[in-house]
């Protein structure tokens, strides 16, 4: 019964999620409303069979493991013990379940106390603020840092620091590949130049990348307390994806139309009237499928830099929830799982959105 | 120097004397592309002089290196041996002295109509107003029937509306000469007659010296002084030039009745076929 109750609300939830896709997608031509309806449809199919595979799949995953216990049980400590193991397992008592592949219904139900405990912690904040408020504004007047709340962070905030790392990150890319981008695109000689360096490192691993900027922020950062897991987390994942923002700027600019560049040549323009009124322009196209894929690879490559880096996010969450072992752990980390899916989603349908716009060529676009 | 074109008026620059009617002068002209099997002669030994407010055709086979006359005039591809000048002055590179009209109209197509037009025009009126360069912009673009289509963006028109902004993109910057690249080769021929008049309409006023490449032996006719014939290459050269005898301006109507049109049509026909 409650798990039906489950797989409704999570079927409302989906119908909701496709509203708010539809919106973000621009271009869903109107065939009729059956074709949608029939599309919708064959969607909340699949979703539904596919939250029925994962929890037959987690069923017997969980039957496997409670009967390993329970022969475990029989095997080292006898009948008597072999009984209680089961009997334990069937009243649900916390302390003896099956640690395995939770249930879609056990994940909900994750989701739902991260949702809670956000608002617990929130609620904490805000008393924390209020209580410090007098105090705060003392030491802000005697020109000493304010007391800052320190406690767990919530699920909520972790998501936000994990986004707003990939931000930083891709804001870094976008910084350094598509300037650099632009001048080896503009000269032949300092692209083979270049060439090397940006085939050798470009395969380079997330991990390594890590390692690297860890080696250098460290060194700067001597003497200073402040933590510094976020700046390297952001350099390390902006080091990461910036390749395809680089070559494919370094492509765009190369390969502009021979037309465009003759008709400058007949005109006369000037360096800077070429690079900005004919070259830029007619290279944003792929500069921003560039920069999609280096969003999407930040994305990608922020778990494992956090993870390394100890920084406040997904990746931590879930390498912590991991080692932790607790009860709903597993179910926690599924959690993350979506959550890193959909957002990566959504900020490649906000890339693909931006792009659409800068494009001039539309039915070029795939 | 070659001075079959006699005149009494003479003009002079750089210290040289030439025929003062004289606009555009190829001269021993060759261009040479090497390939591993050895050096591709394209044209050998090109004479051609174009007078000023002459509208010349240049017909001939496909592959005979008339694009490469023409992107050599322009000053977009180097010139082998020979040389090339404008009213005495050797083509060094492009300018816009000598406006080209693309085959494909090679609009920005992130930019408007309108901006594509200025693009040329701030260009050579650097020191006009903001306002006077808009007019002259929108003044041409008025004349090739775009008046409703300013602020359109370029790939948002059709490809005939494209090639009009061309046209009007080409005649805003007052070239010297204009060099037109089968500026209609990829158009409809309903288009195309509606582009021709046009074309000849703002031609009649501006009396641009034009340079014309085309494969369309009425287009040559309708169009020209003198239809200029190109031998096949390798090694083309100017094979023939007809003179067309026939008033400016001109009807399409009337260039059909005159019975001259179908003595040059065959001349120019009979050249082709051999």
């Amino acid at each position: 019964m409650e798990q039906e109750m489950v797989l409704k609300k999570e079927k409302s939830m989906s119908t909701n999620f496709k509203q708010i896709l539809a919106k973000l997608t621009p271009s869903i031509k109107k065939d009729g409303i059956m074709k949608s309806l029939k599309n919708t449809g064959i969607t909340l199919l699949s979703i539904l069979l596919f939250l029925g595979l994962w929890h037959m799949g987690s069923k017997a995953l969980y039957n496997k493991e409670a009967d390993y216990k329970i022969e475990k049980a029989l095997t080292e400590r006898g009948e008597e013990a072999a009984a209680a193991e089961r009997a334990c397992i069937a009243s649900g008592d916390s302390s003896c379940q099956p640690n395995t592949l939770p249930s879609p219904s056990q994940v909900w139900a994750s989701l739902k106390s991260l949702v809670a405990d956000h608002h617990v912690i929130s609620a904490d904040k805000a008393a924390f603020a209020e209580k410090m408020a007098a105090t705060n504004e003392k030491m802000i007047a005697a020109g000493k840092d304010p007391i800052v709340y320190t406690g767990r962070a919530s699920f909520i905030d972790i998501v936000l620091t994990s986004i707003k790392t990939v931000f930083a990150g891709f804001l870094l890319a976008l910084l350094i590949a598509v300037p650099i981008g632009i001048i080896i695109g503009l000269s032949p000689s300092l692209r083979s130049a270049f060439n090397w360096f940006i085939q050798i490192f470009k395969p380079v691993s997330p991990v390594v990348w890590y390692l690297l900027v860890f080696m250098i922020v460290k060194t700067l950062y001597i003497g200073d307390s402040s933590d510094n897991a976020f700046v390297i987390s952001f350099i390390s994942v902006g080091f990461c994806a910036m390749w395809a923002t680089l070559v494919n700027t370094a492509m765009g600019v190369a390969s502009v139309d021979k037309d465009y560049i003759n008709v400058a040549k007949v005109l006369k323009l000037g360096t800077f009237q070429k690079v900005f009124k004919v070259i830029l322009p007619s290279s944003l196209p792929l500069i921003f499928t560039g920069l999609r894929i280096t969003l999407s690879v930040a994305w990608m490559v922020l778990i494992a830099i956090e993870l390394l880096a100890q920084s406040q996010g997904l990746g931590l969450f879930v390498w912590e929830e991991f080692q932790n072992g607790a009860n709903d752990s597993n179910a926690k980390i599924i959690v993350a799982m979506f959550v890193i899916g959909i957002i990566g989603f959504l900020l490649d349908r906000l890339m693909l959105a931006v792009q659409n716009m800068v494009s001039f060529n539309k039915n070029e676009m795939a | 120097m070659n001075t079959t074109q006699q005149s009494n008026e003479v003009y002079s620059e750089n210290g040289i004397v030439y025929p003062s009617k004289v606009m555009l002068d190829l001269a021993k002209l060759k261009k040479v592309y090497p390939t591993p099997k050895g050096d591709y002669v394209v044209l050998e030994d090109l004479n051609l002089q174009i007078l000023k407010e002459e509208f010349v055709t240049i017909i001939g086979h496909s592959g005979c290196g008339k694009t490469t006359m023409l992107s050599m005039i322009a000053g977009l591809n180097p010139i082998s041996g020979g040389n090339i000048s404008v009213l005495g002055n050797p083509v060094k590179g492009p300018g816009p002295d000598r406006g080209v009209i693309f085959q494909s109209p090679s609009l920005m197509p992130w930019m408007t109509a309108l901006q594509n037009v200025l693009l040329g025009v701030n260009q050579v009126f650097p020191h006009a107003t903001k306002g006077q360069r808009q007019d002259i912009a929108k003044y041409y673009l008025h004349k090739v029937g775009l008046e409703d289509a300013f602020h359109k963006k370029a790939s948002e028109l059709s490809q005939g509306m494209q090639q009009r902004v061309g046209i009007a993109r080409a005649f805003a910057i007052k070239p010297k000469v204009l060099l037109l690249d089968e500026p209609f080769g990829m158009l409809d021929s309903l288009t195309r007659g509606e582009l021709q008049d046009i074309l000849i309409e703002i031609w009649n006023k501006e009396k641009i010296t034009a340079v014309m490449i085309t494969h369309d032996v009425d287009e040559a006719i309708f169009l020209a002084d003198r239809v200029v014939m190109m031998t096949s290459g390798p090694k083309a050269k100017i094979g023939d030039i007809l003179s067309i005898d026939f008033e400016r301006p001109r009807t399409r109507k009337s260039v059909l009745e005159n019975d001259d049109y179908y003595t040059y049509r065959k001349h120019l026909i009979d050249f082709l076929e051999h």
